[in-house]
């Protein structure tokens, strides 16, 4: 649906070149929910930008839906973008305007006639459940409402794509939610391919299926939201997958575990779905000459599918401490050692 | 009545009475249709400033600069060097150089770049969101400028453009003075220089009554404009 291969973009930022993207591949089948992560600055804007050709690349191509669009006429690049929808942080509407208005421009712009526009705003206003709202002005509505008059118009042309850039970083968690809730609605009923960007790992846990995450102008890593989460190496990535899943010792108990005069190993499980079948956890408190302590323990629900992570404190002698590793990596369960410190 | 009215009248301001809205006319004559033209002179001047800028909608470095150029130079200019300056124009276009109408010449060279400047900044308000959306959406430049631009701008341009006009009620003073008529000639013709001192408070007071009546009637359509943000 997008395939975006080796785009470099360089801004002119007066006095040096701002490299926002350097050498940048990203493939998003239809169907996904595609989630882009990364701290301020990172590139992500630039990045969906190119897909509806708000920005070209130096260098670099972008297919969108087949067409190459470096070989589109300006009209026919006007066209595509019809079948492209964007969402955006601030919303972007006309403050002064009716909510119908706002929904019925982009119909408008592509010449529909009135009837038909008439009827598909009030269509895609009760598809957001805003249809009460039609005749309000934007300006007296909430933020979550005016990201729904936001997303009804990004949906009014009936687009196969949908570009959200920051769409829920201006709201407040309840209201985030039911916006993320909205989008997966857009996905499942009416087949639209979405790619957003965010700096919060809970919207790409809650609705994605692929995520990557960027940094420098560059994706550190990419893939299936559970690979990633599960299984991050790069350390931007690790630090994002830290903000939903706590995989650090509690800063209370690190002293206990630091003061154990015993032999000891920290450990750092990771149990995706339903992988594990055995009471692992059970059978390792059963081990002789093994003491086991549990010093954190989360459950995190994405791609429904469930991932639960245990930092557990082995003591017992390096033979012992061996044993219950294996015990651990044959049970399936993803698991690193972890250093404590002095 | 009215005959003792004219009479009065005369008695006190020096003038008749018919002489007065005579002049009333003529600023009125030369404030609106310099107003009209030299606002939409500055709209389009303003629209080129503001698509051809850096990080316009049509991004054009000759133009951009040609344009702030022109802007800069007249808006630099006193209004009575550029009345005598352009007086071969004047004479060229309306065929003398004394009269309201031929007063609209300068006029307009005069406002349409202070109007420009005006309508500039209020299109500069506009939320570069806002256009971000209208490109996303896929409209044309037209587009973005009847749909998303002037309309969202409207409200500031009618401001902008009230404090253009009572500028331009000062500048019909003086181009009255020099040929064209209006109530700002009677003031220094009639008031000042034949020491009438009754009349040249009243025209202060006419003018000042103009400039309250110009003002509030922005702010009206303006407000009205506004209403729902
Ligand atoms: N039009 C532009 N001109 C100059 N520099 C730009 C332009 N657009 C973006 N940049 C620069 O490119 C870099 C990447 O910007 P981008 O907006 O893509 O980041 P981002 O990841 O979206 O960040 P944020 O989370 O703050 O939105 C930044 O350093 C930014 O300053
Ligand atoms: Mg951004």
């Amino acid at each position: 649906m997008i395939r975006i291969d080796h785009a470099v973009k360089t801004f002119d930022g007066g006095t040096q070149a701002v490299h926002a993207l350097r050498d940048v591949s990203l493939h998003v089948e239809k169907g996904d929910i595609y989630g882009i992560v990364g701290f301020s600055g990172a590139g992500k804007s630039t990045l969906l930008r190119l897909v509806n050709g708000l920005e070209t690349p130096d260098s670099g191509s972008v297919v969108v839906a087949g067409e190459d669009l470096s070989k589109l006429s300006h009209r026919e690049l006007l066209t595509l973008r019809r079948k492209i929808g964007m969402v955006f942080q601030q919303f972007n509407l006309l403050e002064g305007k009716t909510v119908r208005h706002n929904v019925s421009i982009p119909l408008q712009l592509a010449g529909v006639p009135k009837k038909e526009i008439e009827q598909r705003v009030r269509e895609v206003l009760r598809f957001v459940e805003l249809e009460d709202k039609e005749n309000a002005y934007v300006s007296q509505l909430s933020g979550g409402q005016k990201q729904r008059v936001g997303i009804a118009r990004a949906l009014a042309t009936s687009p196969d794509i949908l570009l959200c850039d920051e769409a829920t970083s201006a709201l407040d968690p309840q209201t985030t939610e039911s916006i993320l809730l909205l989008l997966k609605k857009v996905n499942r009923e009416m087949g639209v391919t979405i790619l957003l960007i965010t700096h919060q790992m809970q919207v790409i846990q809650m609705i994605c299926n692929k995520v990557a995450v960027m940094e420098y102008g560059k994706i550190a890593e990419e893939g299936s939201v559970l690979s990633v989460f599960g299984t991050p190496r790069e350390e931007v990535t690790r630090r994002f997958v830290r903000t939903v899943i706590n995989d650090q010792i509690p800063e209370k108990f690190l002293s206990v575990v630091r003061s154990e005069t015993r032999n000891q190993q920290v450990e750092l499980l990771k149990f995706i779905g339903d992988s594990v079948k055995e009471p692992l956890i059970a059978n390792l408190c059963r081990m002789e000459g093994l003491e086991v302590n549990i010093l954190g323990a989360t459950i995190q629900e994405m791609q429904g599918s469930v991932m639960s992570v245990f930092i557990l404190q082995l003591i017992g002698d390096d033979e012992k401490i061996r044993l219950a590793e294996e015990k651990i990596d044959g049970a399936g369960a993803l698991r690193e050692r972890m250093a404590v410190g002095a | 009545m009215t005959e003792t009215f004219e009479t009065r009248f005369k008695e006190i301001f020096g003038i008749k009475w018919p002489k007065l809205l005579e002049s009333l006319g003529q600023t009125v004559y030369m404030l609106g249709w310099a107003l009209l033209i030299g606002a939409v002179i500055g709209l389009f001047l303003a629209l080129l400033l503001v698509l051809c800028r850096k990080g316009g909608l049509k991004q054009n470095r000759v133009i951009y600069a040609i344009v702030n150029f022109y802007v800069n130079i007249v808006r630099s200019m006193p209004f009575i060097i550029t009345l005598v300056f352009v007086f071969p124009l004047t004479r060229l276009i309306v065929g003398k150089t004394y009269g309201s109408t031929a007063m609209l010449v300068p006029l307009v060279i005069y406002i349409s770049p202070y109007m420009a400047r005006l309508i500039e900044n209020s299109l500069l308000e506009v939320s570069p969101g806002v256009i971000e959306a209208a490109q996303a959406m896929g409209a044309t430049t037209f587009q973005i400028i009847i749909r998303f631009l002037l309309p969202e701008a409207l409200s500031s341009i009618v401001l902008a453009m009230t404090t253009g006009t009572v500028g331009l009620l000062g500048a019909t003073a003086m181009a009255g003075y020099v040929g064209g008529g209006g109530v700002g000639d009677l003031a220094l013709t009639y008031g000042y220089q034949r020491y009438n001192f009754p009349l040249l408070i009243l025209t202060i007071v006419i003018l000042v009554i103009f400039v309250q009546l110009l003002q509030l009637l922005g702010n009206r359509i303006s407000g009205r404009l506004r209403k729902h943000r």
